[in-house]
């Protein structure tokens, strides 16, 4: 362990709280994203144990509609979008590009505290009674007929924005100023890449969420009509304008996990990564035409034919981009000196569980096929597969990639892959039987069902408790690690980027002099530093097998 | 705190710090055109299908305090212009002059748009139970703030606006709804724009902005400016579209 570094610098509970170190408020982001994950991992559960049987046996139908809406709150507004960029991408970015810190390290304080304000809305909603509106707070249910604490919900998930916006806003200005000598744009990790696109989501469209949601909240407390049909508003509007912004969210939670894998796979294929520039070129097509295919969330609007059709086409075109990553992705491997470390387990299960949740989204973009499947399980499962098998993967797998970096400790290997491989059985238990579900015709959100359905919402039921245990174990096991686990060096893998040419854990300044960049990057063959010798085995960075 | 151009810890360069303040607030500018952009949109649309209502509403606001406020705000842009430029030069004490000049002409615009607002309280057009876009017909003696000719066209145009559109008053309320989540968004900006304002006049009676150093006074000035554009595209399109001859 390096004598001096962020986490001994300074001691002491305000030294934590008042930190403008993007190290540590990347750390404050861990503990409260986690928080707010087992929050919405409980509500989940909950939700599978009550549709064991067919008329559900744990919860009243209100407190059903209540739990998966809270599910879905605590989830996406309080876990995957700030997730892989307010942690990893906090932690990792200016690192990542020779910068001391990012350009704003008090503006990115203040975006944490704004998280916290925004979560303790969310929390006293759910404290008070929770809300039954599901995620999408659709009005005038929202705005008029819920009888739930929406108000302090939807304050919340305002207030919240901003963190995202002032986040987003962040990355991108210190992108373009505060990279290292040498540090060109076609020199930048395709995790930054990633970010960077993330970035113009999160500020183009968060600030539409928000003035949405300002307006739904507006109508509900002081009885005005702007989404409301019985006062002349445009309960159809509220949707557009939801999903201008809900859908690219989508992409703020795969792109960061997307630009994860882009780091993961060549480091263990110990292989330049191939395709860069179409990697990096189709994280910001992705940013662009995410913004474009909203309205496929509203087929059965009555929305105008050509309209609809407009939107299923360029639908299908954002599949492209997508595609180009998982092709790029298996060509890096082509060939390559793989080793299956834990996080390269992941980036393996990220690649298979996004190519079906990829493509079952295609279905749902087809406007026949959306008619019959609309609203039914096959969309919970082809969500969870982005989300879930994808972003959460991405997620786990990059906090296991970069954990030597950011605690300077090893994490128990073999655990480590079981828990990887536990993960991944759990999910597909889980999500799998959910697409028959939907397609045979089960709707999301109902709290019963057929007693024919049964076999499969148990299967979906014992999944969700394998993927539980997938997901406790590495909290043990980190945490652990901190203590016990074996010192790492600075460079364990090895890896290539700026990030691991420093000390683990890095010093507050993250480097001893500022880096001068002067190699491609991914660049296996030329990197004499690394230690690696062309053919010759690698050495494992664990010591247990 | 630093003081005049000092350099912050993740900076090389105050060139490189200057450049990334400018293109944070531009970014945030971004925002907050699509925070606006939001409203707007649900102005269009609910335009575009109330036109009656949203003709009446217009009609009922006062063109000349509009008017004077929309000169008052370009004005005091004028006035940010030239504090950033004698910052530039290096006038100190301009700078602080064109400062409170700024805040003054804000001021001024606040205070005109607190008396609107009265008035529009007074004439039952807050949304809520007794919003009444008719109010001011039924009791003519409760407006005696209009000239008789003012209400005297504004009957007429009720009447029209009646007969084109039967849910006048449902529909007149969604106008008013925007008119006063559009105006007090930006007022709030405004208001913001002020304090943002005093914070600079505090720093520049010190003299700290010169040429050498006036980035805060730049980037106050882009969100001044920014405030302003708003308005400038909130008073034609809440005041004079559709605006028959009246108040």
């Amino acid at each position: 362990m390096p004598r001096d570094h962020y986490l001994n610098a300074t001691y002491g509970i305000r030294s934590w709280l008042l930190t403008t170190d993007h190290k540590r408020i990347a750390l404050l982001y861990l503990a409260s994203v986690t928080f707010f994950f087992f929050i919405g991992g409980t509500f989940a559960s909950l939700i599978r144990i009550h549709l064991l049987t067919p008329n559900g046996f744990l919860v009243t139908p209100e407190m059903y509609n209540r739990l998966f809406t809270m599910h879905g709150v605590a989830m996406i507004f309080f876990f995957l979008i700030p997730s892989i960029p307010a942690v990893l991408g906090n932690f990792l970015i200016p690192i990542m590009i020779g910068a001391k810190d990012l350009a704003f390290p008090k503006i990115n304080l203040l975006s944490w505290y704004i998280y916290l304000i925004g979560g303790s809305f969310v929390l006293y909603s759910f404290m008070t009674g929770g809300l039954d509106t599901g995620w999408t707070f659709y009005t005038p249910l929202s705005s008029v007929y819920s009888n739930s604490a929406v108000t302090p919900a939807v304050i919340g998930i305002f207030i919240n924005g901003f963190s995202s916006i002032l986040t987003g806003l962040n990355f991108i200005v210190t992108v373009h100023t505060m990279r290292a000598p040498g540090m060109t744009w076609f020199r930048l990790p395709l995790f930054v890449w990633a970010h960077y696109a993330t970035s113009l989501v999160m500020i183009l469209g968060t600030p539409v969420i928000a003035i949405t949601l300002l307006l739904a909240g507006l109508e509900r407390m002081f009885h005005l009509g702007f989404f409301n049909p019985a006062l002349g508003g445009d309960p159809i509007l509220f949707q557009h304008l939801f999903w201008f912004y809900s859908h690219p969210a989508v992409y703020i939670m795969i792109l960061p996990a997307m630009g994860v894998i882009s780091e993961i796979i060549p480091t263990f294929a110990r292989k330049p990564i191939f395709g860069y520039s179409f990697i990096a070129g189709s994280s910001i097509a992705i940013a662009v035409i995410g913004f474009v295919v909203w309205a496929h969330h509203m087929f059965l609007t009555g929305e105008a034919t050509y309209a609809a059709i407009a939107f299923s086409f360029l639908s299908y075109v954002v599949a492209i981009p997508s595609a180009i990553k998982v092709f790029n992705w298996t060509s890096t491997l082509y060939k390559g000196s793989i080793s299956y470390d834990t996080p390269m387990l992941y980036a393996l299960g990220f690649i298979g569980l996004f190519l079906v949740g990829g493509l079952t989204g295609l279905f749902l973009a087809c406007l026949g096929l959306d008619i019959h499947i609309h609203d039914t399980y096959f969309v919970v499962a082809h969500f969870h597969y982005i989300m879930v098998g994808g972003a959460v993967m991405g997620y786990v797998g990059g906090l296991h990639f970069w954990w030597p970096k950011i605690t300077g400790k090893l994490y128990p290997e073999f655990l480590a892959r079981i828990a990887a491989v536990t993960l991944f059985i759990g999910f597909n238990l889980t999500f799998f039987p959910q697409f028959i579900l939907g397609y045979l015709g089960m709707p999301r959100r109902y709290h019963t069902y057929p007693p024919e359905f049964q076999v499969l919402n148990v299967m979906s039921t014992a999944g969700s408790s394998i993927l539980a245990l997938g997901y406790l174990l590495p909290m043990c096991y980190l945490v652990w690690s901190m203590r016990y686990g074996k010192i790492a060096g600075p460079n364990p893998w090895p890896a290539t980027g700026l990030e691991w040419k420093t000390d683990s854990p890095p010093l507050t300044e993250n480097f001893h002099v500022t880096p001068h960049v002067d190699w491609e990057p991914y660049d296996f063959k030329n990197r004499k530093d690394l230690g690696l010798e062309a053919g010759a085995p690698l050495a494992p960075a664990h010591g247990d097998d | 705190m630093h003081r005049t151009g000092e350099l912050y810890g993740q900076f090389q360069t105050l060139d490189q710090q200057k450049e990334t303040a400018a293109l944070g607030m531009w970014i945030f500018l971004v925002t907050e055109v699509l925070f606006f952009g939001g409203m707007f949109l649900t102005y269009t649309i609910n335009r575009h299908a109330y036109s009656a209502a949203f003709g009446m509403g217009s009609n009922t606001l006062d063109i000349y305090l509009g008017g004077f406020n929309t000169v008052v705000l370009i004005l005091s842009s004028l006035t940010m212009a030239m504090g950033v430029w004698s910052a530039q030069v290096g006038k100190k004490s301009l700078v602080t002059s064109f400062l409170i000049l700024t805040l003054i002409l804000g001021g001024v615009f606040l205070g005109v748009k607190v008396v609107e607002y009265k008035q529009k309280f007074d004439h039952h057009l807050i949304p809520g139970q007794n919003f009444d876009i008719s109010y001011c017909a039924k009791n003519p003696n409760a407006c005696t703030d209009l000239s008789p000719k003012a209400r005297e066209t504004e009957d007429k145009q009720l009447e029209e606006a009646e007969r084109l559109d039967p849910n006048l008053n449902s529909h007149a309320q969604l106008y008013f709804s925007l008119y006063f989540g559009m105006t007090g968004l930006h007022a709030l900006h405004m208001i913001v724009g002020a304090g943002l304002l005093l914070w600079l006049l505090k720093e520049s009676v010190g003299g700290r902005f010169g040429p050498a150093y006036n980035t805060p006074v730049e980037i106050v000035g882009l969100y001044w400016h920014f405030v302003d554009i708003v308005w400038i595209y909130l008073f034609p399109l809440l005041y004079l579209i559709d605006r028959k001859a009246g108040r």
